[in-house]
């Protein structure tokens, strides 16, 4: 028996007995506790992983339903798990990322004041995140998905007291309800169009041809609207930047490795719905492309380091969601797992680098770390070579995947946007990574003098993530290599049917691998140039383009156009119709009838004399005269 | 069944409301352990009413009939699987009500628990009536009891309230009354014999026009009761005023009556002219979602943001109930006893927070988290389970009601749906005001958690929350025929949807990967 099911229990257990009693334990069992969950989920997808490995290739998933959780009418969800290649790739990155976090974490958080609650919270996380993957419903992947909604919420504003935190908390749950919104119609309306929502029963009706094409559409794109929340795309990504007010391990962890991918996940998960709509394809793919190349922008010129990964992480998912819009949801995975080895491990090394400094974030008062860090700057930079697409690194092997598919498939716009997010992209990593380690030292003097490097608790995680982000790739090698290629590709293949057509030849293959060699130097050099060779020029561009400069800075005024178009007109005009519609108007005309019928006066005069034995009195009489009628 | 098991859960609060009387009123103790274990025995009394009952049939179980005053007016109680759980919600609300009111109810404590108990009653007989005189009997006596409650122990305006409150729900049930007698006079035009048999009064077929004039006096009684928009400006009044035993029962058991009024008589005795104002009818409630959200959204009380949200929450139910279809229908029954007990337990903490702050101005408030960490989890419980987070009661009656909704009519699912961004920005919102930030002044710095007493009353709402909503079945199954037989009533189509009874927990291993 396939014990994939019970993986996402540990992390529920170990939630429950944290929050019930985590204030009795010491940080030594809270700990303890915390990471043996995840633990125990890890070992549980690995052994369930393996037993997929003997008979993938039959491609028929396991499905085990426990029992009808919500029926009335036609209506029916049921409390069902679903282990596939999918969900197991899936699964495999939740815990053994999450588990290499919950260990970074007991050394970040060591000295926080409520250690139990964080890792109650990381448990809990774990535990829908792990719901959400395995869901074979999509009214149950809808209770992880708004699971992890919960802990993200919790998490970004874990320091409550902190009002920007708890703004932030408040902005990325909202959003994602906006989000949640579509994603929830989407549900009905696939419910009442083919009477179920199980993906078994969605995939046949996609086959049979049950929908409508325009349906398919309407409900592909509903559904988006979900993943788009969910994953930071445009226009519902606002919420992510803000998130970086949550601990750092929580911004590795589910604001780069794992909840931020469920959108991709989703759509992934459904593909033959969305391959039976070109056109919600084509919203997948350009809302993916612009996004990737607009949050590449945006983190040309931020400062703080955590908001530099964040427009990052925003720019890679719109990757993937290049991948799914063109047809290749395997490269799209593809990109996903690797991405969450390299972007996990730049948070935390990150996250390295402000324990070191006490936590300051501002890269303008960093610079020089190299020395000082001499286990946190290495595995920074494997990270940043990852993402940035040098080759023989896993980032490098998954953006070109997406990107040979965009251009197989003839999106040539859409590749020439992703290639030139490429460049973007090694050129914002390398000049963090020129900022905070290389160069003149600017720290402040009492910075400096708590300067140390990280514990074993914190870098080990580190060194384990820096391996795979070189490493991981290595599973979905392009096909110039021969017969070794897209050994990822192949093991999903019994989810995700590999994209039609668009073969190319291997002398297109080559020059498409050279042009994104070429992005990622181009961006790397510029890099050097502009902020090791001659760190003047940044200053000189921002003074020749004072608005571009500034445009970018403010992250193009979207947080102000929202809330001056939308947030407060409507909170405005909402305080605007209590005043003068609800009170006025309603509660006038109420209290206005009542004056003039004379009833109000008489009956306030009759309440308002006498005692209240009186009244109590009065009641029972009645109540006599009631119950003597009633019994004589 | 030989015991009268429902006139027992009826009577005894009011058994125990005569027994206060002849107590010493200087003893606390005495009076408030009387009163909570009348309210207990009620409860207890009440729980065989879930095991036994058969959610096989539709018909009205443990009934009792016995003449009363004749002419048709007759003692005739039972439940089904409507009816159910609103009476099982109110009898597991109760004692926490009162045990709420321990510290915050000081003075005249007898006539306190007198009312509250005879309150219980009027609630309980509002739910098991199956004749139309004794519904309005205590439809009435569930009335008077709320206005002393807030007329007498509410907050600086209670009297102006509780006027308010009394007029608007007089205004509704006086032609309600009339409406009442016209049918009765109605069927004794017809058939020569007296009666306000509900079910004889189903079988009469009423003029068109006649059916209009009556839907439209129960209509109204039952739209203020709700309340639905525009009828809703008595209810934060009475909310900001009542005191938090009040708000509770009034948010939880009372409005419900409303729907429920709708459910049990406006509906299938009137189903003709029901379905002519139908459009009307979900266009005010959809309002009422969209509208309640966005007033709750400004509200600067604590209490009447609540209030506003019952307002939204009420609106996406009566909205599943005119969807009229099986899943929106059962998803509206169930989705009642959530509010009841989401609004229940919100009223209870904001409670919880009036005692120790003596003010429910938003504004007074921040930080209260770093004092409070226990109540901020409870409290945290009790929004989500507001704003229908799933693996809460919320979301299965949400779910539920918004596909109801959305097969109907796809428009109203659409406007409805907002809710669900709607109640997570006032109730996050809120909370955030409240609980979150740096602890705001001295006062709040020297809030005490909460005590025994406080926890023991919202656990028992909590594990109902999650019961709910990871179970649901429970409670769904034995809606199933009840509502079947409703919905087939008011479509006035002869087919019915049978629920296929539920198998044990079945463990599916298709297609096992070979081993």
């Amino acid at each position: 028996m396939n014990p994939f099911w019970l993986i996402p229990f540990p992390p529920a257990v170990g939630a429950f007995v944290l929050i019930v009693a985590g204030r009795k334990l010491s940080r030594k069992a809270v700990a303890w506790l915390a990471c043996l969950a995840a633990a125990a989920s890890f070992v549980l997808a690995v052994i369930s992983f393996q037993s997929l490995l003997g008979g993938a290739s039959a491609g028929r998933p396991i499905l085990r339903t426990l029992f009808t959780w919500i029926q009335a009418g036609e209506f029916r969800a049921d409390l069902a798990f679903r282990f596939d290649p999918l969900s197991a790739v899936m699964v495999l990155v939740v815990t053994g990322v999450g588990l290499l976090i919950h260990v970074y974490s007991t050394g970040y958080m060591s000295r926080d004041r409520s250690f139990a609650r964080f890792f109650a919270f990381l448990n809990l996380f774990t535990f829908a995140m792990l719901i959400l993957v395995l869901a074979d419903n999509l009214v149950l992947m809808f209770v992880g998905w708004e699971g992890v909604g919960l802990c993200s919420y919790l998490l970004i504003g874990f320091w409550f007291e902190k009002p920007a935190a708890a703004a932030a908390g408040q902005k990325a749950f909202i959003v994602n309800r906006i989000g949640d919104a579509g994603f929830l119609l989407g549900i009905l309306f696939l419910f009442l169009t083919i009477g179920g929502v199980s993906f078994g029963a969605i995939n046949e009706a996609v086959a049979g041809g049950i929908i409508a094409p325009a349906t398919a559409t309407l409900i592909a794109v509903l559904l988006f609207v979900g993943a788009a929340g969910k994953s930071a795309q445009i226009p519902l990504y606002v919420w992510l930047p803000d998130a970086m007010e949550g601990p750092t391990p929580v911004s590795a962890l589910i604001h780069a490795a794992t909840m931020v991918t469920a959108g991709v996940y989703m759509v992934a998960r459904l593909n033959p719905l969305y391959a039976a709509s070109p056109a919600a394809s084509e919203v997948v793919a350009v809302v993916g492309a612009l996004t990737a190349v607009f949050a590449a922008t945006i983190a040309l010129v931020q400062n703080d380091i955590k908001r530099v990964l964040a427009y990052s992480t925003i720019s890679q998912l719109g990757y993937m969601f290049i991948g799914c819009g063109v047809g290749a949801y395997a490269a799209g995975v593809f990109h996903l797992y690797t991405h969450a080895f390299f972007k996990s491990l730049l948070f935390l090394a990150a996250g390295s680098v402000m324990h070191a400094l006490s936590g300051e974030l501002d890269m303008r008062k960093m610079g020089g770390l190299r020395k000082h860090l001499p286990r946190t700057y290495p595995t920074f930079l494997i990270g940043a070579v990852a993402i940035a697409g040098v080759p023989f690194l896993s980032g490098f092997f998954s953006k070109d995947a997406v990107l040979t598919a965009a251009f197989a498939q003839g999106r040539y716009f859409i590749w020439a946007l992703g290639l030139g997010g490429a460049v973007l992209t090694a050129f914002y990593m390398f000049r963090l990574v020129f900022l905070t380690f290389h160069g003149q030292e600017r720290l402040e003097p009492e910075v400096k003098r708590h300067l140390h490097e990280s514990p074993g608790a914190m870098t080990v995680p580190l060194v384990i993530l820096a391996f795979f982000s070189v490493f991981a790739g290595y599973v979905g090698l392009p096909p110039v290599v021969g017969k070794h290629a897209h050994l990822f590709d192949r093991f999903l293949e019994p989810v995700i049917k590999p994209a039609e057509g668009g073969h190319l030849g291997l002398g297109t293959e080559w020059v498409l691998i050279a042009a994104s060699v070429a992005a990622a130097l181009l961006g790397i050099g510029a890099a050097y140039a502009f902020f090791l060779r001659d760190p003047r020029i940044p200053r000189r561009l921002g003074e020749k383009f004072p608005g571009l400069y500034r445009l970018l800075l403010n992250k193009y005024y979207v947080d102000e156009a929202y809330d001056a178009a939308i947030v407060k007109p409507l909170v405005q005009g909402s305080a605007r119709v209590y005043d003068k519609f609800d009170l006025a108007v309603i509660d006038g005309a109420v209290n206005g009838s009542a004056r003039a019928a004379g009833l109000l006066g008489r009956l306030l005069s009759l309440i308002q004399s006498g005692l209240i034995k009186d009244y109590a009195l009065a009641v029972l009489f009645g109540m006599a005269i009631f119950l003597g009628v009633l019994f004589f | 069944m030989s015991i009268p098991i429902l006139s027992l859960v009826a009577f005894l609060p009011l058994a125990g409301a005569a027994l206060l009387l002849f107590l010493p009123r200087e003893n606390k103790v005495l009076l408030y352990g009387i009163a909570l274990a009348f309210t207990i025995a009620v409860f207890l009394f009440s729980l065989p009413l879930h095991f036994a009952f058969d959610g096989g049939t539709a018909d009205p179980q443990f009934v009792e009939r016995a003449n009363w005053l004749g002419l048709g007016i007759e003692y005739h109680v039972g439940v089904d699987g409507i009816s159910l759980y609103l009476v099982l919600m109110t009898t597991f609300l109760m004692p926490l009500a009162l045990l709420a009111s321990w510290s915050h109810i000081r003075d005249r404590i007898k006539e306190y628990l007198f009312f509250m108990l005879l309150l219980e009653t009027g609630m309980i007989g509002v739910f098991i009536a199956l004749n139309l005189f004794l519904f309005y009997v205590f439809w009435e006596a569930a009335l008077i009891p709320m206005v002393f409650l807030i007329g007498m122990w509410g907050g600086r305006r209670r009297v102006y309230a509780s006027t308010k409150f009394v007029l608007f729900t007089m205004a509704g049930s006086l032609l309600m009354l009339v409406a009442m007698f016209v049918l009765y006079a109605a069927f004794f035009k017809e058939t020569g014999t007296h009666s306000f048999a509900l079910a004889d009064l189903l079988n009469l077929s009423l003029a068109p026009k006649l059916q209009t004039w009556l839907f439209l006096a129960f209509g109204l009684a039952f739209a203020v009761k709700v309340p639905m928009f525009p009828f809703h400006t008595w209810l934060p009044d009475a909310h900001v005023e009542a005191p938090t035993a009040g708000s509770v029962i009034l948010a939880a058991v009372l409005l419900k009556m409303g729907a429920y009024g709708f459910l049990r008589f406006a509906f299938p005795l009137f189903p003709e002219a029901a379905a002519k104002f139908l459009p009307v009818l979900a266009v005010l409630a959809v309002i009422g979602i969209i509208y309640g959200g966005f007033m709750a959204l400004v509200q600067k009380d604590v209490k009447s943001l609540v209030a506003y949200s019952s307002v939204s929450h009420m609106g996406l139910i009566m909205l599943a109930l005119f969807a009229g279809n099986t899943a929106g229908v059962q998803g509206a029954v169930i989705h009642m006893v959530n509010h009841g007990l989401s609004t229940g337990m919100l009223f209870l903490c904001v409670g919880i927070l009036y005692e120790r702050a003596h003010t429910r101005l938003i504004k007074d408030f921040g930080g209260v988290s770093g004092r409070m960490p226990v109540f901020a989890a409870f409290f945290l419980v009790a929004v989500l389970s507001s704003l229908g987070l799933p693996g809460l009661n919320g979301f299965v009656g949400e779910i539920l009601c918004l596909y109801g909704a959305f097969a109907a009519d796809k428009l109203w699912a659409v406007l409805a749906v907002t809710t669900v961004i709607l109640a997570a920005a006032y109730l996050l919102g809120m909370f955030r005001r409240v609980m979150h930030g740096p602890i705001a002044n001295d006062h709040i710095r020297a809030f005490r958690d909460l005590n025994g007493r406080e926890i023991a009353l919202l656990v028992p709402i909590v594990v109902l929350m999650f019961w709910i909503g990871l179970h649901p079945s429970t409670f769904l199954r034995k809606m199933d025929a009840s509502v079947a037989q409703y919905v087939s009533r008011i479509k006035g189509r002869e087919r019915v949807f049978v629920v296929k009874p539920l198998a044990a927990p079945v463990a599916v291993e298709a297609g096992r990967a070979t081993e």
